[in-house]
């Protein structure tokens, strides 16, 4: 299959020689991966642990849908059939999508982006793996060997008291896992304030640094509450301090207000990630600049605090006051608005860009279109009556796939396709990739968007035995399910193929704009030769109308590139004979620092 | 840039760690403060102030005032960046957010349901 | 590679410093990112005690008279003393990262002893309460009683008394934990400095190490007003 090939725009580089060093193989042993403090090694440490966590969630769910063929049961026992839901959830949230793109993609890209060395705490990075490894393997060893059937939503008091499953062993595990997030948080914020290459102001930053940023910020400030919640649950079961327990007078509904307060952040930390990778995407390949930058930069925040606003909304239909469920809907409504406000901003984007349909760009504009059902539908959850009747029924269960699959998991494999030249140094085979995004789409849809029919008929969530009108929607169902399991096999298959027999790839095969694309492909262990200095603004890309100051960013970005090549020295030379072109052309003078800002 | 507060130093090392010393004497005058200030909550609660929402609100601030002093002298948030500072106070305001739980409880008997009583 | 070619303004020359870590480029973006580091962990844990927190805010706004009776059974005056112990092992704490900073090794070490016997005085003085609180069965568990023997309060329903222990137990105990934890941080601090390790050359590692014990002091702060000093009325 043919690879990708220099395109208009293709911004110059050197291709590796023979016996490049790169992070990858300076040296091959066991010692220097599992001892690295390099956080592109760590971040494909974490990129080949989510992969073997996101296989054992995919079987649990695909027993699950197999089993829902039948209406009443085929080869699970109700008990087996709840610890195998229970497993999807707690390995899907809490160990894929929570880590995926920050531990992944942030950890490798963010020193990158903000032109560092390293994030500001490299042991600790690696500690966070750590504790990332040990409490997956301890989850897995607990669904593996009794199993627990709590649901990933642990709700007392059947966590707390009633069930005889391996609840102590999972919430640890989770613990550890919360914890790990955390440590990736305090890094990505601290490297974010601090450690920006001279020039690189807030506002010139890529959007995906705003958007780890924001998630981290909701990790710091979320992770620990959940953390202590289910930890109480724990103590109760072990030491009788019952929080929750009626009998002494406990609420079970305050370990709902305390279980979501996290909860809900945690989604926008799985979505905003997702999203400053389109943010990134989706200016690569309409060969422009994000319409509305410091807008979708804003939008990110947004998200992230009021999100922090809206966790009751899961409580509508408990001993919730009414009051507090009228506050937390509107709020829940408000907080559509940002993200809507990026949709806006992407789509303007694309309108009269250069749009080049590669396979992350495909995998781009799935997410748009699913990521908008899955958040208009979270609306029709915000509002107080209709939740009344929608609530734990499959169209819940629809809803937020749409977002985290059809949205965030579409954003992670476009992203990992996006940045794989760079990580690996090695091109993958489009054809097949674009195949693979075609049939992800369609068994995608055709996996969920049943269920919400299926749900607003009055299907629950949760049920081995369901009503038997519903059959057929499940039979469709589980039908997509395979159809999806397929889509994500094959990138498997190409991807670990062209580990070994793809093409290798220079700095910048897709023509992209962003500090990242000037290293090497995959990069040295400390990502730059010589401390970039930053003159130009974000996503500096060629525009199509003649602006001036985009001009000005293209040749400020085109004069550094000469800078660090002198094999295209002469090229670059002529490129920036324009009339306010090189910096060597005006008086030379320090680039705007940010000394006198504080933050 | 701040400077540092001068003081007499056993070696030059302080310039190379850019430390931002901190004189002894704010130690001294915060932790005399402390105690006082413990003073004070214990004396007002064997001395039983007027009202439950008096004592409440007594107890409380003084230990707002505690922990304010020692997170701004002996943590040095007084003396730190703007960032740290803007930290520390989102901790708190977090906290807030977080307690503001507490009107759901408050407000379920206001909207009377047929039948049920909270 | 250097760059002939263009002039792009060069940035000036890495700070040579053997403490300097190799992603930073002077003392100062080091000193400054370990200290929002810390403050971004002591975040955490503010959220992380705060939890406890909205619990006991809930249960005390639900049950007012039922905590105000079940704090009769904690001693005030152990819990004040612990209270001083504590302010003052901030103190002595403060006086140690000033030593640090000030390279003054013999006040860093006694400070840091000080602290470290402070820590273990206000475990001793919990383990006291907490052995009391056995003695008089109230424990949460199947072993709980109440009222406890020689109780002279007003009389509130005992199941929910419970409540309050459970959130005294859990809450004090966090803390311990956390008090232990920072005394094996000083413990291993200790031992390099003695040891004139080149770790803790740099007085970032004992400055990080107040902050974490200053918060746990901040806890314990809030903790006392709440608990022990309920107010009768």
């Amino acid at each position: 299959m043919a690879s990708i090939t220099a395109r208009p725009g293709e911004l110059p580089g050197e291709f590796p020689e023979e016996g490049h060093v790169s992070y990858l193989n300076w040296s091959h042993t066991l010692r220097s991966w599992l001892l690295t403090v390099d956080h592109k090694r760590i971040a494909v440490l974490y990129l080949v642990s989510i992969t073997f966590t996101f296989a054992l969630g995919a079987v649990a769910i695909g027993l699950v849908r197999l089993e829902l063929t039948q209406p009443n049961g085929l080869f699970l026992e109700n008990d087996t059939y709840n610890k195998m839901f229970s497993m999807h959830g707690i390995l899907m949230v809490f160990f894929f999508l929570v880590p995926s793109i920050p531990a992944t993609l942030g950890n490798f890209l963010l020193p990158i982006m903000v032109g560092a060395r390293d994030l500001a705490f490299p042991r600790l990075n690696l500690l966070s793996w750590y504790l990332y490894i040990i409490g997956a393997l301890m989850a897995i060893g607990a669904m593996l060997f009794g199993g627990v059937d709590t649901g990933w939503t642990f709700y007392t008091p059947y966590s707390s008291i009633y069930s005889n499953t391996n609840v102590t062993v999972t919430i640890l595990a989770v613990f550890l896992g919360g914890f790990s997030s955390i440590a990736t948080g305090i890094n990505f914020i601290v490297t974010t304030h601090k450690m920006r290459a001279p020039g690189l102001t807030w506002f010139r930053l890529p959007l995906f640094v705003w958007a780890m940023y924001a998630t981290s910020i909701i990790m710091v400030l979320g992770t620990p509450v959940v953390a202590i919640t289910l930890s109480l649950i724990v103590v109760e079961r072990v030491l009788h301090i019952g929080i929750f327990d009626p009998a002494l007078g406990g609420d079970p509904v305050l370990f709902q207000h305390m279980f979501w307060f996290y909860s809900h952040p945690a989604v926008y930390i799985m979505i905003l990630p997702g999203m400053g990778v389109i943010s990134e995407l989706i200016a690569c390949f309409s060969r422009k600049r994000i319409f509305g930058y410091s807008f979708v930069a804003f939008s990110s925040l947004a998200i992230a605090i009021i999100g922090f606003f809206v966790w009751g909304h899961h409580l509508f239909v408990t001993s919730q006051s009414m009051y507090a469920g009228m506050v937390f809907s509107i709020l829940s409504f408000l907080v559509a608005i940002p993200s809507a406000i990026k949709v806006f901003n992407w789509t303007a984007t694309i309108y009269k860009g250069r749009v080049w349909l590669a396979s992350p760009m495909l995998y781009a504009l799935g997410f748009i279109g699913l990521f908008l059902i899955g958040g208009l539908t979270g609306l029709f959850l915000a509002t107080l009556g209709t939740d009344v009747h929608l609530h734990d029924t499959y169209f819940v269960i629809a809803h937020f796939h749409y977002v985290m699959v059809g949205g965030a998991i579409m954003a992670y494999l476009g992203g990992v396709h996006f940045w794989w030249p760079k990580i690996t140094g090695r091109l993958y085979p489009e054809g097949w990739a674009k195949l693979a995004a075609g049939i992800t789409f369609i068994g995608f849809n055709l996996t969920f968007f049943p269920q919400f029919v299926v749900g607003y008929l009055g299907n629950p969530r949760r049920y081995h035995i369901y009503p038997e009108e519903f059959q057929v929607w499940h039979i469709l169902s589980s039908a997509g399910a395979s159809v999806l399991a397929v889509g994500y096999t094959i990138p498997l298959i190409y991807l670990l193929w062209s580990l070994k027999y793809g093409e290798r790839s220079g700095p910048n095969p897709w023509g992209a704009a962003g500090l990242e694309w000037t290293t090497d492909s995959p990069p040295i262990s400390h990502n730059f030769h010589e401390q970039p200095v930053v003159t130009w603004e974000a996503y500096p890309y060629n525009p199509e109308v003649e602006e001036f100051e985009a001009q000005q960013d293209r040749e400020a970005f085109q004069a550094y590139l000469g800078g660090i090549q002198p094999a295209v020295e002469e090229e670059a030379a002529l490129d920036t004979q324009g009339p306010h072109a090189s910096p060597a052309a005006q008086p030379h003078h320090a680039p705007p620092t940010d000394e006198d800002e504080d933050l | 840039m701040r400077h540092h507060e001068e003081e007499p130093t056993a070696s030059p090392y302080v310039e190379h760690a850019h430390a931002h010393v901190v004189p002894l004497r704010v130690y001294v005058i915060a932790y005399i403060a402390l105690l006082v200030l413990m003073g004070g909550t214990v004396l007002a609660y064997y001395k039983h102030p007027a009202s439950t929402l008096a004592s409440n609100v007594i107890a409380l601030a003084i230990a707002v005032i505690k922990a304010v002093i020692v997170v701004l002298f002996f943590m040095q948030v007084r003396y730190s960046t703007r960032l740290t500072w803007v930290w520390a106070a989102i901790g708190f305001i977090w906290l807030i957010i977080l307690f503001s739980t507490v009107t759901d409880y408050i407000s379920r008997g206001w909207i009377p349901i047929k039948g049920w009583t909270p | 590679m250097s760059s002939e070619a263009a002039e792009v303004p060069r940035f000036r020359p890495r700070e040579a410093d053997e403490d300097l870590g190799v992603q930073y480029e002077d003392m100062e973006q080091q000193n400054e990112s370990y200290i929002v580091g810390m403050w971004t962990f002591l975040v955490t844990e503010i959220m992380f005690f705060g939890a406890l927190f909205l619990a006991y805010l809930t249960y005390r706004t639900l049950y007012p008279s039922v905590f105000m009776a079940a704090h009769y059974e904690l001693d005030v005056k152990l819990g004040a003393i612990n209270t001083v112990v504590l302010l003052t092992s901030s103190f002595s704490m403060a006086i140690a990262v000033w030593a640090a900073q000030t390279k003054n090794r013999a006040i860093e070490i006694g400070g840091l002893i000080f602290t470290m016997i402070c820590a273990c005085a206000f475990l001793v003085i919990k383990g006291f309460e907490w052995a009391a609180k056995f003695e008089h069965r109230l424990v949460p568990g199947p072993l709980y009683a109440w009222p406890p023997h020689g109780y002279a309060g007003p009389v509130v329903p005992g199941n929910e008394t419970q409540m309050f222990f459970c959130l005294y137990f859990a809450m004090t105990g966090l803390h311990a934990l956390h008090v232990i934890i920072g005394l094996l941080v000083m413990i291993v601090l200790l031992v390099l400095i003695l040891k004139d390790s080149p770790l803790v050359r740099y007085y970032m590692p004992v400055e990080m190490t107040g902050l974490y014990w200053h918060f746990v002091d901040v806890v314990w702060i809030f903790l006392f007003p709440l608990y022990y000093l309920i107010p009768s009325h």
